[in-house]
């Protein structure tokens, strides 16, 4: 029994073919259903978000698999050639699953390295195929398993921290300067799209107001219904700094439209109350020399962008210390994947028993001095006797079920009844790409 | 000399807890903060325990030379970390405030001593009162320039656009200007009731509430400063960048009136 996936990502599909092949809601259920219904599919889970669409199954003949799991997503989408869907698809199996679904959860094969999304979307393409049954032994523990890798590597690495947008950046350089933005209020300044980002950003992270000044009046209230907030006349602008905290800038002004005498003037009526400035407008808006008046912090896009940056070189020296937590839980799940096989828990049940045969043989010749060959010999066929007919059933019951899943079960439980240890060889151990 | 033993503890104490919080600070992770605080502690503890058992020999508070009185700040720094961590949690301020009780506890315990016996002109419970307050005051300043050391840089990493790893642990400017003002607030009234205490004294020692002793000159000097301080944070709005530099110079003059004074200037506040 083999696991396999089949699947594509933004780093191999398009948004054109990625967009038609997800999979959403009843889709999903459909989808997983007709996929189990295939008498080859053991198991499957379909994973399936605006980045990637992933078919996830376990089979008894790889190759049959992955012509299946093809031939189901042509079918889902029947207008698409199969070889355009196929030149945008991967293959992996086994160990190389277990990785590729590590590090998907673990978000270290995001687009943005470290976004907290993938790790809900991974749960939820779990928990429908539980819901609906589609799943077994080996992929539920291989699901909870990328969960629980995930996890730790959220927890163990600083991959998740940090603003990795221009907006966010902004939240977090505020919370800097004042420590509690529920006693703040901010400013929205023209109505560009990042300033407005950057506004409802301020609003999450639980600023008590956003005042909202542009040119256009309607457009202003527009915006500050939807932040709860309210508007202030665009000739008013300045005059209402004195009294907020965080200004966003992003007009399409061709100049400055908040000049260095106006911010003295206004610093000074703030009794010094430090006002945090965001310009996101490109051309400025904001005289760069205002950084220098005292408790006035000016940010411009490319000192946020800087910032960004930062963050991003960060989580991805994080990620690379995901990958060593990811390695060595893949490791994990593939030795106890391996020893599930049936033969060599067959193998390994006759050698201990022989062994155990051999050694109270051994002893009991020992004081049994007086034997002659013939009667040594007898014994020893008796013994013999007694243990091939205590294994026989059990062994015919591993062999008869050693080609579906509960085979991994019955593995499982000998192994563990009689404390069998397991060898296992390197052959399949190589993923296919 | 059970009370010396206890003093090394905490020294030792101190320098573990100094070297574990300036880790702290520099590595990118959260550090060794419990154990940091355990340490901390034990050192408190124990310096507790020394001064408990130093008052009982000593048969007054002990606080009558120059080792006795930088022990004694050694120990309100600690105790004025504590109750700040107590209620604003900017385990940070350990990294800062922990080097500096090393420091006066390891010159406190270069100095000498012994337990000597107080000139009878100087017995007196206001003698206690008095020094305790002034201590105090002095510890609740140290903190004000702490809380201003740190605004600076926070401020200079939020100017310069500089984001490094002391940027990401150190707390917000407003959390470090508010530390600073409380940190004055409560000290500007324990210099106060020191001022006011000594001169009691004074009437009692040498019979007069105030004789311009370089120390109480000093002390009427930093009075006014803080007074001012306080007065311009809330007249002129003089916070933030130019607070914390009030809050480093008041700083230079504590420790100018602490120990420069008996070092530089004669006067009757020579420890015994």
């Amino acid at each position: 029994m083999d696991i396999i996936l089949v699947g594509l990502s933004h780093n191999t599909a398009p948004v054109e073919i990625r967009e038609r092949l997800s999979f959403s809601g009843e889709q999903l259920i459909a989808g997983i259903l007709r996929l189990r219904a295939h008498e080859e599919v053991l198991e499957c889970v379909i994973l399936s978000t605006c980045n990637r669409v992933e078919v996830y199954t376990t089979v008894e003949k790889p190759e049959l698999g992955v012509a299946r799991v093809k031939d189901f997503l042509h079918a889902y989408q029947p207008d698409i050639p199969l070889e355009r869907i196929t030149q945008h698809l991967y293959t992996h199996k086994n160990e190389g699953v277990v990785r590729h679904l590590f590090r998907v959860a673990a978000s270290l094969d995001s687009m943005v390295i470290g976004e907290a999304q993938i790790l809900g979307q991974v749960k939820d393409a779990f928990d429908c195929a539980l819901l609906n049954k589609t799943t077994g032994v080996v992929l539920n523990k291989l699901f909870k398993k990328s969960i629980f890798t995930a996890k730790r590597v959220r927890t163990e690495t600083r991959i998740g921290e940090s603003a990795v947008s221009i907006s966010f950046a902004a939240v977090e350089l505020a919370k800097k300067i004042f420590s509690n933005l529920r006693s703040k209020t901010g400013m929205l300044v023209g109505a560009g799209e990042m300033g407005e980002l950057a506004a409802q950003n301020l609003v999450n992270s639980g600023i008590k107001e956003i005042v909202v000044s542009n040119r256009n009046y309607d457009r202003a209230l527009d915006l500050a219904r939807s932040y709860n907030g309210r508007v202030a006349r665009f000739e008013d602008f300045l005059q209402e700094m004195v009294n907020v905290d965080v200004v966003i800038c992003s007009t399409g002004a061709p100049n400055y439209v908040i000049r260095f005498e106006d911010v003295q003037d206004i610093i000074h009526r703030r009794n010094n109350r430090p006002l945090f400035f965001i310009d996101i407008s490109v051309p400025r808006n904001i005289d760069p020399e205002i950084n220098k008046i005292g408790n006035v912090f000016l940010y411009d896009i490319d000192d946020l962008q800087a910032v960004v940056e930062t963050n991003l070189k960060a989580r991805k020296e994080e990620a690379e210390k995901g990958e060593k937590i990811v390695a060595e839980e893949v490791g994990k799940f593939t030795q106890w994947f391996k020893s599930l096989e049936v033969v060599p828990t067959i193998i390994a049940l006759k050698d201990k028993v022989e062994e155990i045969r051999r050694k109270e043989l051994e002893r009991t010749m020992g004081r049994l001095r007086s034997l002659s060959p013939e009667e040594v010999q007898i014994i020893d066929g008796l013994t013999n006797t007694i243990i091939n007919k205590i294994l026989h059933n059990p062994l015919v019951a591993l062999k008869l079920e050693a080609h579906s899943t509960n085979g991994l079960l019955y593995a499982e439980a000998v192994r563990k009844l009689f404390n069998l240890e397991i060898t296992v060889s390197e052959k399949d151990n190589q993923s296919e790409e | 000399m059970l009370n010396i033993l206890f003093f090394k503890i905490a020294l030792v104490a101190y320098f573990i807890s100094t070297a574990s919080f300036l880790y702290q600070l520099m590595s990118r992770r959260e550090g060794p903060k419990r154990f940091s605080f355990a340490i901390t502690g034990i050192g408190f503890l124990s310096h507790t325990v020394a001064l408990i058992i130093r008052t009982i020999e000593a048969a007054h508070i002990p606080i009558t030379n120059l080792h006795e009185a930088m022990s004694f700040f050694s120990w309100a720094l600690v105790l004025a970390f504590l109750l700040v961590e107590y209620k604003y949690r900017i385990y940070v301020l350990g990294s800062f405030v922990l080097p500096l009780t090393f420091i006066s506890l390891i010159s406190s315990s270069a100095l000498p001593m012994e337990i000597k016996m107080l000139d009878p002109m100087l017995q007196s419970a206001w003698l206690g009162v008095h020094t305790v307050f002034a201590i105090m005051g002095a510890a609740a300043f140290s903190i004000a320039f702490l809380a201003g050391v740190m605004y600076l840089l926070q401020e200079w990493f939020l100017k310069s656009k500089r984001f490094n790893i002391l940027y990401s642990k150190l707390p917000s400017l407003d959390i470090l200007d508010d530390l600073n003002y409380r940190a004055i607030s409560f000290g500007f009234p324990l210099l106060t009731l020191g001022i006011i205490t000594g001169s009691i004294w004074a009437e009692y020692a040498w019979g007069t509430y105030w004789n311009w002793d370089p120390k109480q000159t000093w002390s009427l000097i930093l009075w006014l400063f803080y007074a001012a301080m306080l007065h311009s944070r809330l007249s002129a709005g003089w916070r933030g960048k130019k607070a914390a530099y009030m809050a480093i110079i008041g700083f230079v003059g504590v420790v100018f009136t602490f120990v420069g004074v008996n070092l530089l200037l004669q006067g009757k506040h020579i420890f015994a």
